[in-house]
């Protein structure tokens, strides 16, 4: 591999004779188009418009997103609509920014095997969620997605939803002390119809849908949790309020 | 008189330093595994702790039994002159690359039948698409791919360099402990356990495990070149260098996140919407960059020229090939995101720098075809050398089909459609399981000290199905993906949109049937090469037949 003479290229011997100079070259390289492209996210404002309405998630919203990742189904579900004819009149308003300030992660996914759900809430009722999640191919005969009939029968497990708000608190989303501390009892006000304390919920997390979603009043099963997620995408921003121009300066 | 003279004593066998330590730690993860197992959240997470308990065990049983078996004094860095290489490593990974691979193609076959029809979901929560699609794409990537890299960078660092692995227990340290952190992974997804973050999952135990493990990757291969008994480093130990450091930094990057208990499997990422997007396909195509392409292109160095006889083409193509491919890979990311709420000025520049990323691709595809140069007889004689060949205009394929798919007005169509995923798996089929296969093929005898592969013919057979699988594959997906996108965005003479998103579904259906034929086609050649493997390593040889392999060898 020796170069003759002192032309430019004997010049490269240092990263062939020096694993440590090799090791930085690397280093450097790597690192510009990272950092001119990530950075920049964080302080630019026009990166995330503000918009009205945005809120974090309520528990039972929050633990039927875990179920949502669980399973896998940004696998086939995309929660990115893109401004794009077709897509604005298949799907709705193109998403924004804001609409996944509070995604983490964020489910934008890469792929759409089955329609995107950025804005599936309130597009279909309750019941065909449930006959839909316990088996597709009851509501639309061709559906290749497969069956979760678990998720209707297993007890919902969120004994530490309050804990994962916590940490999500840490990290900067706007929970506060008295959500965190009513975190269990608004998970059973957000499953029930008609409960008491839906006022509070509603104080707390404007837009929120309460009642009993799996058509199982006795039971929080995975199904409610779940199906209150799939409700509550794309409702929060209201766009016959918004204004596209507000941000632009 | 008699004098009395003492028997020459052996030194005494005492325990290096290294193993102590291990032991050590292992016993102390081992009892705290144990702690957080029966105070774990979930039944799933108990279940990891409990592997976890298994393998230190495991490890301080095996660290126990090697000391007895093993001779006293410091492993010889030479024998009679010629470099005592450290080759068990490397037959380990060879194997497991070649298992974890049929594991990963049978579970990619599995999912295509999915996906053709649904039934093959058998509505268990454990094997439905959502989580199978994850553990197929780990196997094939990170178990396959992942090995087949340990394997060869490995090998080819030591023959470069002239010198033995770095470390004593530490080699055997990172090849076991990334096979474990697989298992960890994989039974993870089964049991629904993931990040939901695509080919980043594995929750934050599994991350820093593999963290640890990686460090020492980085650290074995480094010492290895420091102590090298030749004046250069050779070219592939470049990109083997590129990979190992680029994926440390992107790893730490897009895992950056908080557990919620260290006994809840369950963690939340620092970075949120547009930022953790970013950072996913930041660290989502540049595992594409540099775990499949700087990887690999390591093993299109070393073992292309190795096996023609012939020089790399060019060497100064080689220094523009390793330079720009590294710096341009990086600002790739974005393209994954067109259209979406990432600011445009971010979407433009991965636009712009994925079109200019076609120039070293091909740099380095001349340079591994023109290798060939004086020697292209081989591609006739010699099927190993023909499935490298292939594989390198395959990659020449994927790398001029991603940057066309990167431009925003093709992206708006290609987008979302099973037209990423024949382009996926052109690389993923084409490149880098036929590089792999070629280098394997070359491993094996020469691990095992053979003359040649038990059969020729079979490596021929495994080459035409699984090219024939190949084709079935990335076509059938093209035809959809294309299908697919003119069908989401076609419009009625009366500007009604003229098909349901279900119909889109019902016309895919045909070209699932065929796609799931290729994935069998392919899977059945691999497991001709597992069979060839096995023939080989297994039938014995006569003693003229030995000489010759280990003259080969030299």
């Amino acid at each position: 591999m020796a170069t003759q003479g002192t032309s430019i290229w004997s010049k490269h011997q240092i990263f062939e004779k020096h694993s440590y100079w090799l090791m930085l070259g690397i280093l450097v390289m790597i690192s510009i188009g990272g950092l001119v492209e990530i950075a920049p996210l964080f302080y630019l404002k026009s990166t995330i418009e503000k918009v009205e309405g945005m809120r974090p998630y309520t528990p039972l919203e929050l633990a039927g997103r875990n179920i949502y990742v669980r399973e896998g189904c940004y696998n086939c579900h995309s929660q990115m609509i893109r401004p794009l004819r077709d897509e604005v009149e298949r799907y709705g308003h193109y998403s924004l920014a804001a609409e996944s300030m509070y995604d983490r992660p964020f489910q934008w996914g890469s792929k759409r095997t089955g329609p995107d759900l950025a804005r599936v809430g309130g597009k279909y009722s309750d019941l065909w969620q449930v006959e839909h999640l316990n088996n597709p191919r009851s509501v639309v005969p061709a559906s290749i997605m497969p069956s979760y009939p678990w998720l209707a029968k297993t007890k919902l497990n969120a004994k530490h939803i309050g804990e994962e708000m916590r940490v999500q608190q840490v990290l900067g989303v706007p929970y506060t002390d008295e959500m965190i501390a009513k975190a269990q009892d608004d998970l059973k006000t957000q499953a029930t119809t008609d409960a008491a304390d839906s006022d509070g919920l509603q104080k707390r997390y404007p837009k929120a849908q309460g009642r009993d979603y799996d058509g199982n009043p006795g039971e929080l099963t995975e199904a409610d949790a779940l199906i209150a997620y799939l409700q509550m995408l794309g409702t929060l921003v209201d766009f016959k309020l918004y204004d596209n121009q507000a941000n632009v300066r | 008189m008699t004098t009395l003279q003492a028997p020459i004593q052996p030194p005494a066998k005492s325990l290096r330093w290294g193993e102590g330590a291990l032991i050590g730690v292992f016993s102390l993860f081992a009892l705290f595994s144990i702690v957080v197992a029966a105070k774990a959240y979930t039944p799933e997470f108990a279940f990891h702790a409990y592997l976890f308990a298994a393998a230190s065990i495991a490890a301080v049983f095996a660290i126990g039994n090697r000391y007895m078996n093993r001779p006293a004094g410091p492993v010889p860095q030479f024998i009679d002159g010629k470099p005592n290489y450290n080759m068990g490593v490397v037959k380990f990974a060879t194997i497991a690359a070649v298992v974890w691979g049929i594991a990963g193609f049978l579970v990619g076959v599995i999912a295509a039948l999915q996906l053709a029809f649904p039934l093959f979901n058998f509505d268990l929560p454990w094997i439905s698409f959502g989580r199978l699609r994850p553990l197929h794409t780990s196997a094939v990537i990170f178990a396959f791919g992942g090995n087949v890299l340990l394997a060869t960078s490995f090998y080819v660092v030591q023959r470069t360099s002239r010198a033995r692995l770095a470390g004593d227990l530490a080699p055997w340290f990172v090849i076991l402990g990334y096979n474990f952190f697989i298992v960890i992974a994989g039974t993870g997804y089964l049991l629904g356990i993931t990040q939901g973050k695509e080919y980043a999952e594995p929750e934050w135990y599994s991350d820093l495990w593999l963290t640890v493990v990686w460090v020492t990757y980085l650290l074995v291969f480094l010492v290895t070149l420091l102590k090298r008994n030749e004046p250069h480093i050779y070219v592939a130990n470049w990109f083997y260098l590129a990979f190992i450091i680029t994926i440390a930094v992107l790893h730490l990057g897009n895992n950056a996140t908080i557990p919620v208990s260290v006994f809840s499997p369950k963690s939340y990422i620092l970075w949120s919407g547009v930022q953790d997007a970013m950072f996913q396909w930041w660290y989502g195509h540049n595992a594409v960059g540099f775990f499949l392409t700087a990887g690999f292109l390591a093993l299109m160095y070393y073992f292309i020229p190795k096996r023609a006889e012939r020089p790399v083409y060019s060497y100064r193509l080689s220094i523009v090939h390793f330079w720009a491919l590294i710096f341009i890979y990086i600002w790739a990311g974005p393209h994954h995101l067109h259209y979406t709420a990432l600011p445009d000025w971010a979407q433009t520049l991965g636009m712009t720098f994925s079109v200019i990323l076609w120039m070293p691709s091909w740099g380095g595809m001349i340079n591994g075809l023109m290798t060939l140069s004086g020697a292209w007889d081989k591609l006739r004689t010699d099927p190993v050398i023909r499935m490298m060949v292939v594989a390198v205009a395959f990659y020449g394929m994927s790398t001029f089909e991603g940057p066309m798919m990167s431009v925003k007005a093709v992206n708006s169509l290609s987008h979302y459609t099973e037209w990423t995923i024949g382009h996926v798996h052109s690389g993923a089929l084409g490149w880098v399981a036929y590089i792999s296969f070629g280098a394997i093929y070359c491993l094996v005898p020469w691990l095992w000290n053979k003359r040649e592969m038990y059969s020729v013919k079979a490596i021929n057979w495994h080459f035409w199905v699984s090219t024939l699988g190949i084709v079935l594959y990335i076509s059938s997906m093209w035809v959809a993906g294309i299908l697919q996108g003119l069908m989401w965005r076609a419009y009625t003479q009366l500007g009604f949109l003229e098909y349901s998103f279900i119909e889109t579904v019902e016309a895919m259906h045909p070209l699932y049937v065929i796609r799931a034929l290729g994935g069998i086609l392919f899977l059945t050649g691999a497991l001709i090469m597992a069979w060839n493997i096995w023939k080989t390593i297994t039938t014995p040889q006569t003693a003229a037949e030995r000489e010759l392999a280990l003259q080969a060898a030299e």
